[in-house]
């Protein structure tokens, strides 16, 4: 490994799956309840939670990553605070790329869950209220179970879409080899230098198996929802 | 058990103003789709929230208490079995969420004949296996009332044939009051204790099935097609030549074969429609069934018919005839008459079990 890859490159690869687990965990539970709010709720505000949901799909991401070092940098609204109180901070550190990621990877994880909770028929969760589930007991026994494969599926898109994630980590947290530096800030870093094309396309070579790793267990698990869902 | 039930919903396209007080036993709320029967099990469940309502069973409140407090079984025209569990889950969910254990478990499967599916997914049972895993898991949830909206609508013939008995069996062996939403006729004959017909979300007729069905007032209501009385009945013996002879309040009966030991209660419709009226005792008649009687009302229609109640002492039928035949008899109440029986006219897919007594 260590011949075919520059020790440096082999640190983004492992700093790139760490952000990217993690951004993907964490961002799990919120996009769970973005995605049911968006899809059972009906609320003052639904069409402004589903933009601010979609907006960094839309934004350019340099853009995203500038308005995250207002918010979470040291002098961020949200940022100066948390270093202030609790010295805290994402700024430059790896948590910040994770934050960047799941940012980046939010909608993408939002749409496909809210797509598997539209699939599942509400009276089946009337029916299991009529048995004496309360809500959470409703969406732990009979919502969750029938959308897991469609979380999953998000969480495996979203998850590759952070492994690429670098407008917003690059604006964000910078490029600081061990610390910030992931897979695709590694591969433009090696662009930059004279005789790094080759360790940049061994970069590039694994990039493209981990996205089409992902999108074909997403795909899979996609079809394990309709599967699942008509009960076979 | 009484059930009170007011409510006052606006929909967007009509208006719901209903208020019964329902007793024990299985009361129909019958009415053609639209007239809102639906729309008031929704609110009696809680899955309805209408603008004004008083719901309560034996004086409890029900109506500001969500879903899953209102101790409510609810068997849905379409099962709505959970594809994620097996049947033997979805049968054991409702004491499962609430962690009791599943009590009765064993009695119910073997009420319903669904022991040899338990293993099974709800994709891989027929219409009418999904809809008794349905009851099933309604009734071990423990309910103090079932609430059936339409529970054999979506079923064929034979799979409502293979489903009737359960429900009769429901009824007549747990006590469980139960409110039963339904359009079809033949089914509410079988199965009311009483009815309440709904027509563009109101109460326009309400009383003891055998009343209800029998009143040329309300019969009418039920569709004119469809009229026709329920007389309770006993298998008095089973005759050699392939007819049963059944006793009733006016005589005897006789059917084609009917099994059942002798002294087994039963009831039995007769359409208004297939019943003829003789004031004379008819002579050389391949009808087997004459019944003596009595006019007890009549009922004008819109149309050329009238609906005669007849009383067979104490038992009604209702027959329907022309106004001309009416006027040509000169039928009036308190006359004497025949009521002959097309032995077609008493079906079996009509004919019922009944508690013996109720």
């Amino acid at each position: 490994m260590t011949d075919w890859l520059p020790p440096e490159a082999a640190t983004a690869l492992a700093l790139s799956l760490r952000v990217s687990l993690v951004a993907t965990l964490v961002s799990l539970p919120f996009g769970l309840l973005a995605a049911y709010a968006l899809a059972r709720w009906r609320f003052p505000g639904h069409g402004l939670l589903n933009g601010i949901v979609h907006l960094p799909l839309i934004l350019p991401p340099v853009v995203t990553g500038y308005l995250l070092l207002l918010t979470f940098g040291r002098q961020g609204w949200v940022g100066g605070p948390l270093w202030d109180w609790f010295g805290v901070t994402f700024a430059f550190r790896w948590t910040g790329a994770a934050l960047a990621a799941g940012v980046m990877a939010f909608p993408l994880l939002v749409r496909a869950i809210r797509l598997a909770i539209e699939a599942v028929d509400p009276r089946l969760e009337d029916a299991a209220a009529t048995l004496g589930a309360t809500r959470l007991t409703v969406f732990a026994t009979v919502t969750l179970p029938l959308i897991l494969p469609g979380v999953i599926a998000g969480a495996v898109l979203a998850f590759a879409k952070a492994m690429g994630e670098f407008g917003a980590t690059i604006t964000f947290v910078a490029n600081i080899p061990g610390e910030t530096q992931t897979l695709p800030t590694a591969i433009y870093g090696f662009l930059q230098v004279p005789g790094g094309d080759g360790a940049a396309l061994r970069l590039v070579l694994i990039s493209v198996a981990v996205a089409m790793l992902a999108l074909a267990l997403s795909e899979w698990l996609s079809r394990r929802v309709a599967a699942r869902i008509a009960g076979r | 058990m009484t059930l009170e039930i007011r409510i006052e919903h606006r929909f967007p396209a009509f208006r719901l103003d209903v208020g019964l007080a329902l007793p024990g036993g299985l009361t129909c709320l019958f009415g053609k789709s639209g007239s809102g029967k639906t729309s008031i099990v929704n609110a009696v469940a809680g899955l309805l929230r209408p603008d004004e309502a008083r719901i309560a069973l034996d004086g409890v409140a029900l109506h500001d208490l969500p879903p899953h407090r209102r101790d409510i079984g609810y068997v849905f025209q379409d099962a709505r079995l959970f594809p994620h569990l097996t049947v033997a889950q979805n049968l054991t969910y409702g004491p499962r969420v609430r962690r009791v254990p599943p009590e009765g478990l064993d009695r119910i499967v073997a009420l319903l004949g669904i022991g040899g599916l338990l293993s099974r997914r709800p994709a891989t049972l027929s219409g009418g296996e999904k809809q008794r895993v349905a009851i099933g898991r309604a009734l071990l949830s423990r309910p103090r009332l079932l609430l059936m909206d339409e529970p054999l609508a979506a079923l064929d013939e034979g799979r409502k044939a293979e489903i009737l008995p359960y429900i009769e069996a429901l009824r007549d062996e747990t006590g469980l009051p139960i409110l039963y939403v339904s359009h079809s006729v033949p089914e509410v004959a079988r199965l009311a204790t009483s009815i309440a017909v709904i027509e563009a979300g109101r109460v326009v007729a309400f009383g003891p099935a055998a009343q209800i069905l029998s009143d040329p007032a309300t019969a009418p209501l039920l569709g004119l097609r469809d009229a026709g009385a329920v007389l309770t009945a006993r298998i008095a013996a089973q005759e050699a030549d392939g007819l049963t002879r059944l006793d009733t309040a006016a005589g005897s009966l006789w059917l084609p074969h009917v099994p059942g030991e002798p002294g087994r209660a039963l009831r039995v419709r007769i359409a208004a429609q297939d019943v003829i009226l003789s004031r004379t005792r008819p002579e050389g008649l391949s009808a087997l069934n004459i019944l003596p009687a009595t006019v007890a009302a009549l009922h004008d229609g819109h149309g050329p018919g009238v609906l005669v109640r007849l009383d067979l002492g104490g038992e009604y039928l209702l027959a329907r005839v022309t106004r001309r035949s009416a006027q040509a008899l000169d039928l009036v109440p308190g006359l004497a008459v025949h009521a002959v029986l097309k032995s077609v006219a008493v079906a079996q897919s009509d004919v019922g079990a009944m508690l013996d007594s109720p």
